[in-house]
C-alpha cells in the first residue's frame, strides 16, 4: 500500500549533491544557492545536519526562568498534585566555584549526545537518536521501565506519573512514558528555533544559540569554532550537541 | 417435520431481525470539507495502517507530511459545540468513539494525543 521511505532520502541526497557539484563547477568560489536548504515536510531528517545548542553562561542570569517557562508552555507541562514528581525538560542549575565564589547559572536539559547512553540501554528501541542528532523518545514503544533515566548522566529525563490532559497536537504526552527535551523538534522541522531559545532572545539575554553544528556558516558552529566552550562531563566522551560557554 | 422446520426458521428470522434492530449503528458529525484524504471505504478498512505508517516515518525519520497524520484527522473531524469550543473526537457519539464502540475496538491514541485541534492563539 505504501512506498518504503527509506529509499527516498538517498535519491534526494544524490540529486542534491549532483546539483551542488554542477553549480560549483559553473561558478567556482561564487555561492549561488545555500546548499543547506530547508527541509521539505515530506523529506526525512538528514545526517548531514547535526542540531546543536550553545549556552552562554555569561549571559544567563541567576533567577531568570524564561526558558523553563517557555518550555512548559510550549509542551503543556502542567503542574500536577505531586509537584516533586512533575516532569522537567529544562532545569536551571546554579554552580558555585568554591575557590573564588564565582557563581554561574545554566539551563540543563537533554544534551543530545552523539553516543547517547539512554539509547544504548533502552530495551524496546523507544529511546532513539534521529539522523540529525536529536535524541528522542518514541512514546508508542516506551514501556516506562526508566532504564534511560538511570543511564542519563545529566538527569535530563522525566517519567510521567500522572494522567495528562490538554496536550498540544505537536507534543503528545502521556502517563507511563519517559520524556525529555526534544529540542522542539516540531518547530525545528518547520524552520523555527526551539521555544527556549526564542524566549531567551525576547527576554534580551540571548544566552542560547541554536543551529546546525555541521554547517560551517551557522552562528552556532562559528561560535563553537572561535570561542572557548565545553561539554558537560567531557570525560564520558558523549560528544554532546549542547555546549556551554563560561562554565 | 416440515412444520417443525418452518417454526425453527421463523424463530431464527425473528431473532436475527430483533438483534439487528437493537444495535445502534455509528453516527457522528460530518467532517470538514468534501473528501477525506483517501476514499471512505479505504479509510474505514485501513486508517490504522496509514496512521501506523505515518507514526513510524514522522517520529523516527522526521517526515512531516500532513496527509495521513493523526493531527490532520482531528483537525477535520473534531466537531464544534454551539459556543464554538471543540468537542473531543474521543467523546461518545463523536467521530472516533462512535465507530470504535460499535466495533468494540479500544484505542489509546488520545491518552497522549490531543483529541481537539490546537486553540488558535490571538495575537
Amino acid at each position: 500500500m505504501m512506498t518504503n521511505p527509506a529509499n527516498k532520502p538517498r535519491r534526494h541526497f544524490l540529486g542534491r549533491t549532483g546539483a551542488g557539484t554542477a553549480l560549483l563547477a559553473l561558478a567556482p568560489g561564487v555561492k549561488l544557492v545555500d546548499l543547506t536548504l530547508a527541509k521539505d515536510e515530506d523529506e526525512p531528517a538528514s545526517d548531514e545536519t547535526r542540531w546543536g545548542l550553545l549556552v552562554d553562561a555569561d549571559r544567563c542570569t541567576t533567577g531568570c526562568r524564561a526558558c523553563v517557562s517557555a518550555c512548559e508552555e510550549e509542551h503543556a507541562l502542567a503542574k500536577t498534585s505531586r509537584t516533586q514528581l512533575d516532569p522537567q525538560w529544562i532545569r536551571k542549575v546554579d554552580l558555585v566555584d568554591e575557590s573564588n565564589d564565582r557563581s554561574v547559572s545554566i539551563p540543563l536539559m537533554c544534551q543530545h549526545c552523539e553516543d547517547p547512553p539512554c539509547v544504548e540501554v533502552c530495551p524496546t528501541g523507544a529511546s532513539f537518536k534521529r539522523a540529525d542528532g536529536m535524541v528522542l523518545v518514541d512514546k508508542h514503544t516506551c514501556i516506562g521501565c526508566r532504564y534511560c533515566m538511570m543511564a542519563c548522566p545529566f538527569n535530563a529525563r522525566s517519567f510521567v506519573h500522572e494522567e495528562v490532559t490538554g496536550q498540544k497536537s505537536y507534543s503528545p504526552r502521556g502517563k507511563g512514558t519517559v520524556e525529555s527535551c526534544t529540542l522542539c523538534v516540531h518547530r525545528v522541522d518547520n524552520d523555527r528555533t526551539p521555544a527556549c531559545v526564542e524566549s531567551c532572545a525576547v527576554d534580551g539575554h540571548g544566552a542560547l544559540t541554536f543551529g546546525d553544528l555541521n554547517d560551517s556558516e551557522s552562528t552556532v558552529s562559528k561560535t563553537v569554532r572561535s570561542q572557548p566552550h565545553r561539554e558537560l562531563r567531557p570525560d564520558l566522551g558523549l560528544n554532546t550537541g549542547v555546549r556551554y560557554r563560561g562554565v | 417435520m416440515t412444520q417443525r422446520l418452518a417454526i425453527v426458521s421463523l424463530m431464527i428470522l425473528s431473532f436475527s431481525a430483533s438483534s439487528i434492530a437493537d444495535v445502534t449503528l455509528p453516527s457522528y458529525p460530518k467532517g470538514k470539507g468534501k473528501y477525506c484524504v483517501e476514499p471512505t471505504d479505504v479509510m474505514r478498512r485501513d486508517h490504522f495502517e496509514y496512521l501506523m505508517h505515518h507514526r513510524q516515518i514522522s517520529v523516527h525519520l522526521g517526515v512531516r507530511s500532513k496527509r495521513h497524520s493523526l493531527v490532520g484527522c482531528v483537525d477535520c473531524h473534531a466537531s464544534q459545540a454551539d459556543d464554538g469550543t471543540y468537542i473531543s473526537v474521543n467523546e461518545p457519539g463523536q467521530f472516533c468513539r462512535s465507530c470504535h464502540v460499535y466495533t468494540a475496538v479500544k484505542i489509546d491514541c488520545f491518552s497522549c494525543h490531543a483529541a481537539v485541534p490546537d486553540a488558535v492563539v490571538k495575537q
